[in-house]
C-alpha cells in the first residue's frame, strides 16, 4: 500500500518534470502577469527574442500602478513612468497574445481576486505570478507562490521553474470563532503567534473545524497571509464548499470535464496518517479581533492588549526592530490600542476587498457616519466585486457613511497612490504595516474590515463588540 | 547571469530583525527605478533625509562602510514582497554576499538570479564577524569562498555554510537559467504528452 501523503506532496509530484539537483523542473499550469513585475518580464523577454512557450495558460491584468481614482484614464498613474509601464504590458500583452483584462474590461481588478473569481486559479494548478501575494488563491486549493520577475521571464520562456522542495506544515484551526472575530484576524493571531519567519522553508496547510466551515472568500484572506509569515505557500486542499464555488466560472472546466476534474480535485486531500514536518494548532476561542501596533505584522495583539516596552525583548534583534517600530508608529509603550485616534481607514486589497468582506464592513457603516476629520476610501477587490456590491447597494451604504467608492487596484496598498496618507495614521484591512507600505510616514495598523469600519466611526482604533454591528 | 566564485570585501553589519524589501526597496522606488538605476533606491528611506540627502547616520553614508560587498544581518532578511528590485539595488550599490540567519523565500531565491549570494549562518556567528569588523571601524575583510562553502572572518575563524547544489552552480557557473531548462526540453514534452490525457482541464482554457 501507497504510504499516506499530504496535499501538497501530490500536488508536487504530480507537476515534477524531472530533477534537477535536489530540486525539481516544475510544470507550471498558470502564470499571472501585472504591470509592475510582468512588464519588465515580458520586456526581457523581448530583448533575448524569446517567445512564451504556452501563451494559453498566461495572462495579465492591469492593478499595481493603474490609479483607482473614479473617473481613471486608460494609463492614469502616480507618476509618469508608471504610466509608461502600463501602455507597456499593454503593448506586449497583445503582441503575445496572452489573455490581459485592460481597464476597461470588466473583468479588470487585483490579480488575486481576478484569478479565483474568473475560475483562473484552480484546485490542484500551480499558478504563480510576480506577486508574494499569490499564496491567496491557495484558498481554492491551487499551490499558488509568488516569484520574482527572472521567474516570471523564466515560466513566459519555459512554462515551468527549477523549484527546491519545501517542508510541509499543518495549521489547524480548532473550535468556534468569537463573535467580532473574522478570518483575518485568526491569520494575524497565527503571526503574532509563531512569529514573521515561523513559516520559512515551508508549504502550510490551513485545516481544522474552522476553515472547514469557512467560506472559500476567508479562505483566501487566510492563505493571503501566509506569506507575512514568510511560507511561500500556503492552501486550503479543496472541498465541496470550493467546488461549489468554482462551478460555472468564465475558465474553469465544463460539463464532463468538470467531472473529471472534480474527481481527481477530490483525491488530491491530504490522506489520514499523512506527516507533516511540523504542526500547529490554534483554538479559536482564544482570538480576539487583532489589530497591529508596530511595523512587521508579527507585531499584533489583541484589540483590548497593549503597545509593548522593547526593553521586554531579550533578543538583540528583536529589541532593535522594536525600538524602531514604536519610533516610526509614534506609540508610547503601555498605550492601549483600543481608543487611538486615527486619521484615515481603507477597506480594499487582495487580502480584504472581497464581496463578503464589503458585505460586513457595510453592515457596520448602515446608518453611521465616519468620524470627522477621518479619510476613508474603499477600493473594491475587483471590477466584478464593485458592481455586484453596486447590484446590493452597497456603494450607497459607503458613500452615505462618508466613504470614497474607488475603481478595483492595488491602490493605497502598494504605496502606488502617492501621498493620499502621507503621515496619516490608518486603519486598514492590508497586509502589510511596513514603514511606507502605504506612503511616505504612513502609519499602518492591520485589522478586519469591521474592525476598520468601527474605528472608521469613532475616529480612533475601536472595539466591534463595543459597538455593534 | 552574473557569475560568482569569490568575494573579499568589508562586511557592513545591520543587525534588525524582518528588514522587509519595502525597506530594501520602497514601493515608492520601484517606478523611479527604471530612470535612475536600482543603486539610488536601496534602503532609500533610511538613507535620505527628504528626498535625496543623504543621512550621516545610516552606516552606508559612511565611509569605508560604504564599500562594503558584504551585509550582515539577522534573520527573516528580505522577508516582503517579490519585488527583484531589492537584491537587484543590493547588487548595483556593490554588494555581492548577504550573510542572515534566515532569508524570505522568494527574496532568497531571486538573489540568485541577480549575482547575489544569500547565506544562511547562526546568529552568534555573524555577531562575532560583526564584532570584529565594528573594533576595526570597517578596515577589515571577510572573505567568502562559494566553491567550499566558507566565509573567512578577520580573525582567521573559518564558517562553513550550505547552499542548495541547483542555486550554488547556477552562481558559480553563471550559466542562464532558461537555457539549463530548455537543454532539458525532451523530458518537457514527455511529461506533457502526458500529463494532457492526465490532467486535459489544466490545459484546455474556456
Amino acid at each position: 500500500m501507497k504510504a499516506p501523503q499530504t496535499f501538497f506532496e501530490k500536488v508536487w509530484n504530480d507537476h515534477v518534470i524531472t530533477t534537477i539537483g535536489e530540486g525539481a523542473l516544475l510544470q507550471i499550469d498558470r502564470l499571472f502577469l501585472h504591470e509592475l513585475t510582468g512588464c519588465s518580464a515580458f520586456e526581457a523577454l523581448e530583448k533575448l527574442g524569446r517567445r512564451p512557450m504556452c501563451k494559453d495558460q498566461v495572462f495579465g491584468v492591469l492593478d499595481h500602478l493603474i490609479t483607482s481614482r473614479p473617473g481613471r484614464g486608460p494609463d492614469d498613474s502616480s507618476s509618469a513612468a508608471g504610466s509608461e509601464m502600463i501602455r507597456s504590458m499593454r503593448r506586449l500583452a497583445g503582441e503575445y497574445g496572452i489573455t490581459f483584462f485592460d481597464i476597461d474590461d470588466p473583468r479588470q481588478g487585483i490579480v488575486h481576486v481576478v484569478s479565483p473569481e474568473l475560475g483562473i486559479a484552480l484546485p490542484g494548478l500551480t499558478l504563480v505570478c510576480g506577486d508574494s501575494h499569490t499564496c491567496t488563491v491557495g484558498g481554492v486549493g491551487a499551490l499558488a507562490w509568488g516569484i520574482g520577475t527572472s521567474e516570471c521571464e523564466h515560466v513566459l520562456a519555459t512554462q515551468t521553474l527549477q523549484q527546491i522542495k519545501p517542508g510541509t506544515m499543518r495549521i489547524k484551526y480548532e473550535g468556534e470563532l468569537a463573535p467580532g472575530v473574522f478570518a483575518k484576524d485568526m491569520i494575524l493571531y497565527l503571526i503574532g503567534k509563531i512569529g514573521a519567519n515561523g513559516g520559512i522553508g515551508y508549504a502550510v496547510e490551513f485545516a481544522g473545524s474552522a476553515i472547514r466551515n469557512m467560506p472559500v472568500e476567508g479562505r483566501m484572506t487566510v492563505c493571503n497571509m501566509a506569506i507575512e509569515f514568510q511560507a511561500k505557500y500556503g492552501f486550503v486542499p479543496a472541498d465541496d464548499r470550493t467546488f461549489d464555488y468554482l462551478k460555472g466560472r468564465e475558465f474553469a472546466p465544463k460539463d464532463k470535464a468538470w467531472d473529471a476534474a472534480v474527481e481527481y480535485w477530490r483525491s488530491l486531500a491530504t490522506d489520514a496518517g499523512a506527516v507533516f514536518d511540523k504542526e500547529v494548532e490554534i483554538d479559536c476561542a482564544e482570538i480576539e479581533p487583532q489589530v497591529t501596533w508596530g511595523t512587521s505584522p508579527q507585531q499584533v495583539v489583541g484589540i483590548g492588549g497593549s503597545v509593548p516596552a522593547p526593553a521586554g525583548f531579550a533578543d538583540p534583534g528583536a529589541r532593535m526592530q522594536v525600538e524602531r517600530a514604536l519610533e516610526y508608529i509614534r506609540l508610547a509603550p503601555g498605550t492601549r490600542l483600543d481608543g487611538v485616534p486615527i486619521d484615515a481607514a481603507y477597506i480594499g486589497s487582495c487580502t480584504n476587498a472581497r464581496l463578503s468582506d464589503l458585505r460586513e464592513a457595510a453592515a457596520v457603516l448602515d446608518g453611521r457616519k465616519v468620524a470627522a476629520g477621518v479619510k476613508a476610501i474603499c477600493v473594491p477587490g475587483s471590477s466584478l466585486v464593485k458592481k455586484a456590491a453596486e447590484a446590493e447597494g452597497l456603494d450607497r451604504i459607503f458613500r452615505a457613511a462618508g466613504f470614497e467608492w474607488h475603481e478595483s487596484a492595488c491602490a493605497m496598498c502598494a504605496s502606488q497612490a502617492g501621498r493620499i496618507f502621507a503621515d496619516m495614521r490608518v486603519i486598514s484591512t492590508t497586509n502589510r504595516n511596513f514603514e511606507g507600505r502605504q506612503g511616505p510616514g504612513t502609519r499602518t495598523h492591520l485589522a478586519s474590515p469591521v474592525t476598520v469600519a468601527a474605528s472608521a466611526i469613532a475616529g480612533r482604533i475601536s472595539d466591534i463588540r463595543r459597538i455593534g454591528a | 547571469m552574473e557569475q560568482l566564485t569569490t568575494v573579499d570585501g568589508i562586511a557592513v553589519p545591520i543587525l534588525r530583525i524582518n528588514i522587509d524589501t519595502d525597506q530594501i526597496t520602497p514601493g515608492k522606488e520601484l517606478v523611479r527605478m527604471r530612470a535612475e538605476g536600482a543603486a539610488a533606491s536601496l534602503f532609500a528611506t533610511w538613507r535620505y533625509i527628504g528626498d535625496r540627502e543623504p543621512n550621516p547616520d545610516f552606516i552606508l553614508n559612511r565611509a569605508p562602510w560604504s564599500r562594503a560587498k558584504i551585509l550582515l544581518a539577522d534573520r527573516n532578511f528580505g522577508c516582503g514582497s517579490s519585488r527583484e528590485h531589492a537584491p537587484m539595488a543590493l547588487r548595483d550599490w556593490g554588494f555581492r554576499v548577504v550573510i542572515a540567519p534566515s532569508f524570505g523565500g522568494i527574496f532568497y531565491n531571486n538573489c540568485f538570479r541577480n549575482g547575489l549570494l544569500p547565506i544562511e549562518m547562526p546568529i552568534e556567528a555573524i555577531r562575532g564577524i560583526a564584532g570584529q569588523m565594528e573594533v576595526a571601524q570597517g578596515n577589515a575583510n571577510v572573505s567568502v569562498n562559494l566553491e567550499v562553502q566558507t566565509v573567512t572572518a578577520p580573525d582567521g575563524t573559518i564558517v562553513s555554510f550550505k547552499t542548495p547544489t541547483v542555486l550554488r552552480e547556477m552562481l558559480l557557473s553563471g550559466a542562464d537559467e532558461i537555457d539549463t531548462t530548455l537543454a532539458r526540453r525532451d523530458a518537457i514534452e514527455a511529461y506533457r504528452a502526458g500529463d494532457r490525457v492526465n490532467r486535459p482541464w489544466a490545459y484546455r482554457i474556456a
